[in-house]
């Protein structure tokens, strides 16, 4: 998909100007999260003066600890790892199946469906927030795990990616497995999902990452500190410690680290995914 | 288990008939399917249907109640100041926002897209605004702007000689603020998604135009621009329909205020139904939302039917 750049892209322009510019440019992009840790670092009489001040006398671990435990985030935290595991492991496994069946099955219904399911990508979350609100409430799901979870076991999206990316799967090769007497979650199994590696690990992280970042949701099926995530904990401790800015920075640094450690990781792939995931539409 | 099934049934395979054959293939896939039709009709399709008629009635969630009142909850949105407000602030927010967003991330892209020291630096740098929770950005954007004269921003536009700004606190300069912070939020994404669309361009229309004489201007208007648009295109659908739903930004930063201007459609549906338990008036809102973002996109698309080259 990405092709190799000495074939593809225009001659090398030696220009020092296009440095500067890119260099100004991410220095603003990342002046926030310098904000956010110098300021997390600042003892208390540091936070407020003019001139703004650099850098801290010291650097005030304290803020980190005095956040950590006016707020239970071992429990965010906790919570935001159960439901974003659950649900990225949740998706993969509709998505594989689901998109198996669109792409190498043949059923009564199967182009009236799949534009069922594409259908409701035009339709903005907030519409299906209401009944969904009242459904929970009716099952009795109210501040639980299952609302929480639940309802983003599936993803059109995943669906979507999973089928185009089995598609391109030699016909070839599920015949040879047919012969051979594999069933299709065989074929499945020992075949595709091998094949299809990067597919699966780009819907991972998109889920994974929209589950974690997930605001709206959390926010209004849960009710008690226990059952927050992240997310959810951070609004109702900035709305608590708002004049804190100091304690503020040092739980959001905190809040951000774990994505932040994944996408260092993983950079290559959450970049082509997210570059991939533009192409197939 | 109906793999068994079928295994079961095969003991003598060329004996069965093509129609039990189908058949059971038919029951395989839909077996396939099970799991995610089941989630996706409960809490993706059955809602759909089921908000336009919870938008049909007053329905306050403690009472039991829920008279059937036609379209009565649509027509009072209509002299609702204060949702027609939110419509006007979420059009601004929208059409500012990728209106500069979509440019700006084209420019980057094609400064990015060639044999550059440090290139996937840059793009790393861009991209981690993307990967933050957007809750924790707002926190540091809101502290950055505080409107004292010892926050960051008014420190450093001090330097330019410029007085301290009210910034969040002030009606007007309250959404621009919050545009700058969306800007820099999905910058990133659109420019690995530009770049890649960039990579799929052929350098032989480059080389073919350079040898007839072209200028650098003439190769980006007339190949990289027409060539690009189905990726440029993609962008400016989904950073409108993305725009249209913002509620992070004004809830973190904002609170909808001041004066309500920031207030965003769906901060209304947030309000009226989670914190006012008003459901019908808020499931209105948000089938309002939905029409209005169906409207855009097919406009897109009669706009994009003209303009985007598929051709590559």
């Amino acid at each position: 998909m990405i092709s190799s750049p000495t074939t593809q892209r225009p001659p090398r322009v030696r220009n020092p100007f296009i440095h500067l510019a890119l260099i100004a440019s991410i220095l603003i992009v990342l002046l926030p999260y310098y904000l956010m840790i110098v300021t997390s670092l600042k003892p208390l009489p540091e936070v407020f003066t003019y001139p703004f001040k650099w850098l801290p006398s010291r650097p005030a671990w304290e803020n980190y600890i005095e956040a950590w435990t006016h707020a239970p985030f071992g429990r965010y935290f906790l919570n935001s790892a159960i439901i974003s595991v659950a649900e990225t492991s949740g998706v993969l496994l509709t998505s594989a199946l689901a998109g198996y069946a669109f792409a190498r099955m043949r059923f009564a219904g199967r182009e009236a469906l799949f534009v069922l399911f594409l259908g409701t990508l035009m339709v903005p979350g907030q519409v299906q927030l209401v009944p969904n609100y009242i459904t929970i409430t009716r099952l009795g799901w109210l501040n639980t795990y299952y609302a929480l979870i639940v309802p983003w076991l599936a993803s059109v999206f995943g669906i979507f990616f999973m089928r185009q990316f089995f598609a391109t799967i030699p016909q070839e090769l599920q015949d040879a497995a047919t012969i051979d007497g594999a069933s299709h979650l065989t074929f499945l199994r020992r075949v595709v999902v091998p094949l299809s590696r990067p597919a699966f690990i780009t819907v991972a992280l998109l889920t994974f990452l929209g589950s974690w970042n997930a605001l709206t949701w959390p926010l209004i099926v849960t009710n008690t500190p226990e059952m927050r995530p992240i997310m959810v904990g951070l609004l109702s401790f900035s709305n608590e410690w708002g004049t804190q800015p100091r304690l503020l920075m040092a739980a959001a640094t905190f809040s951000v680290l774990p994505v932040l450690l994944l996408f260092f990781v993983l950079q290559r792939y959450f970049i082509q995914g997210i570059a991939r995931a533009g192409m197939k539409f | 288990m109906v793999v068994e099934a079928r295994a079961g049934a095969s003991a003598h395979p060329r004996s069965r008939s093509r129609t039990t054959r189908r058949l059971l293939e038919n029951l395989e896939a839909y077996a396939f399917l099970l799991p995610a039709v089941i989630i996706l009709a409960v809490f993706h399709l059955f809602p759909i249907g089921y908000a336009f008629v919870v938008s049909l009635l007053r329905w306050n969630l403690i009472d039991p109640v829920r008279p059937f009142v036609g379209l009565a909850n649509y027509r009072q949105l209509l002299t609702d100041e204060k949702f027609v407000l939110a419509l006007v602030n979420t059009s601004y927010y929208a059409v500012v926002s990728v209106a500069l967003a979509v440019p700006l991330a084209l420019g980057f892209a094609v400064l990015l897209n060639r044999k550059l020291t440090g290139m996937s630096w840059y793009r790393t740098a861009f991209f981690i605004p993307y990967v933050t929770p957007l809750a924790a950005g707002a926190m540091a954007w809101h502290w950055l702007y505080n409107p004292d004269q010892f926050g960051l921003l008014n420190y450093l536009i001090g330097k330019l000689g410029i007085p301290p700004q009210q910034w969040l606190l002030s009606p007007e300069q309250a959404m621009p603020a919050l545009i700058a912070v969306a800007i820099w939020s999905s910058l990133g994404r659109d420019i690995v998604i530009l770049l890649a669309g960039l990579q799929n361009i052929s350098t032989e229309y480059y080389e073919a135009a350079q040898i007839d004489g072209a200028s650098p201007w003439q190769l980006f208007r007339h190949i990289t621009l027409p060539l690009l648009s189905p990726t440029t295109y993609f962008i400016l659908v989904i950073s409108m329909i993305g725009a249209l739903q913002v509620f992070a930004l004004p809830l973190f930063m904002t609170g909808g205020g001041p004066l309500n201007r920031t207030l965003t459609i769906v901060y209304s549906i947030y309000q009226q139904g989670f914190q006012y338990f008003r459901m019908g008036y808020a499931a209105a809102q948000a089938y309002v939302l939905f029409l209005i973002i169906f409207l855009i996109t097919m406009l897109q698309r009669q706009v994009a039917a003209r303009r985007v080259h598929y051709d590559i």
